[in-house]
């Protein structure tokens, strides 16, 4: 591959790599050739000519992005001959192409739109009527105009070879193929908005900001994807000091050059109708503005009146690092010990024994070297879109082997070696089967703690084989995913995987939920540690805690309980009963009105700058793109005045990265990240209760948080929510729901409603057959409206036949 | 469970056996044929569960589909009988128009179109296919007539119906 030869390009001699492609060449070294098909992510298609340049010896022009360079090669790229031939096909592709710029969204920035400046000419021979192709509705986040296609196919190109499902595709032939899906159906890939970044012209736009705003209008900030422990590049476009649009950023260490349908249109969040203008404080039950000063007063008053152990701290971990060690320096300045950003865990016996933060356990392009890859709990595709991707990169690629245990099949998008599916209370047992085989695989004693467990299960065929297929690779690592963070055994779960990859030789790695899983515990919003990792000398309590029995004071960071907490019964009821509820958050929901004590009015991602450090342990920083919205105040600086007005000292930053450094120094001197783990101890495993066993109707929930609702900013984006109706549902088997007798329904339809019980809240939502769950539970997700009055994400539901129609 | 027909299934199988195990999409030209065999025409629905059965994106499935001439999308296309007349160069300089306007008055519909008995699907428009020099000439149900008159055709006909009515007759006479 390193083979080295010399070609010239337009008189200027070069070395360069034998076997690429000439475009390859021309953009490393900065020469422009026109092109439209081409992507350098994508394969080769040489379908637009657009690229034509004359080669020597060649009788015809050639397109450099299918040309291969060769020892000796002269290439011109604008010689008479190749401008010509740009020219002409320029002509070729405007026969088509509707002269609808001023109404069209790409006008502006526009790759036919420039080329055709560039390299067209001023006049058409052709003088014929143009086709028009009809529209189909491909969803709530794609607009089409398919007359405006130039028929490149990189999106059909994009969808087979990075989505991993082929949606769109070309029908017909000759001068009446289209671009499209043919029949008419919703993209369902969570990468389907790269379409519209690749897409040249104007016929695939953003849906939700069409017509918004011109391209020129608008104010380009890099920023940092909030919504996926990877932290994305994206390029956030403001008009008029609104969010409009949300772009991928290139960053070819994380997410290349694409971002998650999820990354890209919750800022429609940002503009919500319950954005909080002023703060506010609740006096005899009547919302009262006040300005910050007095707000910030009647904080630190509360704070400082009660008793330290009765205030309790809930942080988003979507904030930024800045906030939440403003967070935890501020409270733990004034003794104050309960706080925690693991909202949705409710198993914390183990924390003790985790590293400085959960660590991917290498870098995220690593991803794509590894050989076999063991899944714990992770619907993957869904939760870490980015991940994804390169785990799919390293099936094609590498041929990587990937198992996974889980609670229900998930849909991959890429070959999968084998799927261990068992009930979310089961999963442990399954796990534990493998953790035998890998125990006598490299024959070594059961750790004492997990022996009683280890010892009740039987090695099988499937467990011996994803053991060996672990051990036998060179790079093979396990990953704990979101479904096993909220299992009720993850404490077991995570020794288990311990014990897996210490046996087979893999890496033991961690898929995170949010943003900034990671710089929370650097900022130390966990109970038992300071900042850096440093070990709190008086161990507060966790989020399970902090919700079982009711206390005085709760201080939330952008927190909704009844969407971001594993048991939303159990959130509210502690909000109930608190005599203090005060809110930190952009938002507030009607629900937050009648919960809240004081409100104070923060920026969102948009609005702040900060830091997010991903997966791999990367810092992020990034500014603000817009000012706070109306009195709305980043939350480092609101937390800033808190930390002055309660008297804790070192809070004179005068700037975000003030307050980064300070932390940075901090942790430089901590000693390397590691995963691994002493399983010490005994484990004890809990089990669903008992009494309702017997009971037929009951089920095992499957509570996994819905693809769009993992925080405050999702739920309230618009389009992204129109676009999974599928989450609202209560989705069984159909031989389930043959044994409950209910009412079949077909495939896909959702007009049965069934009503489920759970901690005495009834709600009906409609059926959906998904044969991908296991018998014997229910897929109800999490982070909904509707399941906002259930009880534990995973946790016993009852299935009410009386009240089902 | 498919929709698809046992002996649609039975055809789509020998097909399978001749490619390798993951180039399942290489029978995807006889397994269309298959349903259009059975149909006379792809509905969307077979078109899915073709697509399923060889286990490839449906969308695959339309491409291939619209592409060729020799598959029918609409439910109008499913006559008994297709009749499909060149009116290429070739065919039309020897007098295929007039062909396709005794067709056309025969049987009292436009290219395009079906008899209102199902008996007769009149395609609208077919591309050369290779047979000029016995221009003008058609295809009926897939077989070659060439060097075609008025009467030719009539004759051509007038067998397919009387072909009908004997069918017909027989089961009516067996039933």
């Amino acid at each position: 591959m390193s083979d080295k030869i010399k070609i010239i390009i337009n008189d200027q001699e070069l070395e360069v790599t034998a076997g690429k492609m000439l475009i390859e060449i021309t953009d490393e070294v900065g020469i422009h050739i026109p092109r439209f098909c081409y992507h350098k992510k994508l394969s080769v298609a040489a379908n637009c000519r657009m690229c034509l340049v004359e080669v020597e010896k060649a009788p015809k022009p050639m397109p450099a992005c299918a040309t291969p360079v060769n020892e000796g090669m002269r290439v011109w790229t604008r010689s008479e001959k190749a401008l010509s031939a740009q020219k002409d096909t320029m002509e070729f592709l405007l026969i088509n192409h509707p002269l609808d710029c001023p109404i069209c969204d790409q006008g502006g920035e526009c790759e036919l739109q420039d080329l055709s400046m560039g390299f067209g000419g001023s006049s058409s021979s052709y003088q014929e009527i143009k086709r028009v192709v009809v529209d189909k509705d491909i969803g709530e986040l794609v607009s089409t105009e398919m007359t405006r296609c130039i028929q490149c196919t990189r999106c059909v190109r994009f969808g087979e070879e990075v989505a991993g499902m082929r949606e769109m595709g070309a029908t017909g032939r000759g001068d009446r193929m289209e671009i499209g899906t043919f029949v008419e159906k919703s993209l369902s890939s969570e990468l389907s908005g790269n379409i519209i970044d690749i897409c040249p012209v104007g016929a695939l736009t953003a849906k939700p900001s069409r017509y918004s705003a011109r391209a020129w209008e608008m104010l380009q900030s890099p920023s940092i994807a909030p919504h996926d422990c990877v932290g994305s590049s994206v390029n956030l476009h403001t008009f008029k000091n609104m969010l409009t649009r949300v772009v991928a950023g290139e960053n070819e260490s994380i997410n290349e050059c694409w971002i998650s349908d999820r990354d890209r249109f919750s800022y429609q969040g940002v503009s919500a109708v319950d954005r909080v203008k002023s703060p506010m404080i609740k006096q005899n039950g009547i919302w009262k503005n006040v300005d910050w000063n007095e707000a910030l007063e009647a904080v630190a008053e509360k704070l400082k009146t009660v008793r330290k152990d009765d205030v309790n701290v809930l942080a988003s971990s979507q904030a930024t690092l800045e906030e939440l060690y403003l967070l935890q320096k501020s409270l733990r300045g004034i003794g104050v010990n309960n706080i925690d950003h693991r909202l949705r865990q409710t198993d914390f016996n183990d924390q003790e024994s985790m590293g400085l933060f959960p660590w991917l356990g290498m870098t995220i392009p690593e991803i794509e070297q590894q050989d076999a890859i063991l899944l714990v709990g992770s619907n993957v595709r869904k939760e870490q879109p980015m991940i994804n991707h390169r785990i799919r990169s390293a099936v094609i690629k590498n041929n990587a082997k990937v198992m996974c245990v889980n609670p229900f099949e998930v849909d991959f998008n890429y070959n999968i070696e084998s799927q261990s599916i068992s009930s979310p209370a089961d999963m442990l047992l399954t796990l534990a089967t493998i953790a035998k085989a890998s125990i006598s695989l490299s024959k070594t004693k059961p750790p004492t703690g997990l022996a009683e467990l280890l010892k009740s299960v039987r090695v099988n065929g499937d467990a011996k084989v994803i053991a060996e297929n672990l051990k036998s690779a060179s790079n093979a690592v396990v990953f704990l995913g979101g479904l096993s963070v909220q299992n009720p055994n993850y404490s077991v779960l995570r020794a288990l995987a311990a014990v897996i990859s210490e046996n087979t030789d893999a890496t033991l790695g961690y898929l995170a939920e949010s943003a900034n899983t990671v710089g929370a515990w650097l900022a130390g919003v966990v109970p038992h540690r300071l900042e850096a990792g440093n070990i709190s000398e008086e161990v507060g309590k966790n989020t399970a805690e902090m919700l079982a029995t009711s206390s005085k004071v709760y201080l939330l960071l952008d927190v909704e309980p009844e969407f971001a907490c594993d048991n939303p019964q159990q959130a509210q009821k502690a909000m109930d009963e608190a005599n203090c509820v005060i809110s930190i958050s952009p938002f507030a929901s009607d629900k937050m009105l009648s919960n809240a004590d004081i409100i104070l009015p923060s920026a969102c991602y948009s609005e702040t700058s900060g830091t997010y450090v991903n997966i791999e342990g990367k810092w992020q920083s990034f500014r603000a793109a817009a000012k706070s919205f109306e009195n709305a105040r980043p939350a480092w600086k609101i937390l800033r005045v808190l930390g002055n007005k309660l008297g804790v000292r070192g809070f004179d930053y005068v700037s975000s990265s003030d307050v980064r450094d300070e932390l940075q120094i901090a942790c430089d001197s901590v000693s390397g990240v590691n995963n691994a783990f002493e399983v010490i101890g005994r484990y004890s495993v809990s089990k669903p209760a008992e009494d309702s066993v017997d009971d037929k109707n009951c089920l095992y929930r499957i509570g996994e948080v819905a693809e769009f609702c993992g925080d405050s900013l999702q739920r309230r984006a618009t389009a992204l929510q129109k676009s999974d109706l599928k989450q609202e549902c209560i989705q069984l088997s159909s031989t389930e729901i043959q044994r409950l007798s209910l009412q079949q329904v077909e495939d896909g339809s959702v007009n049965v409603n069934v009503n489920v019980e759970q901690g005495g809240e009834n709600i009906s939502l409609p059926l959906l057959v998904n044969n991908l769950i296991p018998d014997g539970c229910v897929y109800i997700a999490s982070g909904t409206q509707a399941s906002s009055v259930l009880g534990s994400a995973f946790g016993n539901i009852t299935i009410n036949r009386e009240k089902t129609v | 469970m498919t929709i698809l027909s046992r002996h649609e299934q039975k055809e789509i199988d020998s097909w399978l056996k001749r490619y390798p195990e993951d180039r399942s999409q290489s029978a995807l030209l006889a397994a269309l044929s298959a349903v259009m065999h059975e149909d006379h025409y792809l509905s969307t629905e077979k078109m899915d569960a073709v697509a399923d059965y060889l286990s490839i994106p449906k969308i695959a499935v339309y491409e291939v589909a619209s592409f060729y001439s020799m598959y029918e999308l609409d439910k109008k296309a499913a006559g008994k009988n297709t009749i499909a007349v060149c009116t290429n160069v070739s065919c039309m300089l020897n007098g295929s128009d007039k062909i396709v306007e005794h067709i056309e008055e025969r049987l009292g519909i436009k290219l395009g179109e079906t008899t209102p008995d199902g008996e007769f699907f009149f395609k609208m428009e077919e591309e050369c296919l290779a047979a000029c020099c016995g221009a003008p000439m058609m295809q009926l149900n897939h077989v070659y007539h060439e060097n075609l008159t008025p009467e030719k055709v009539d004759e051509l006909l007038d067998n397919v119906i009387s072909k009908t009515k004997k069918m017909s007759g027989e089961e009516a006479n067996n039933g």
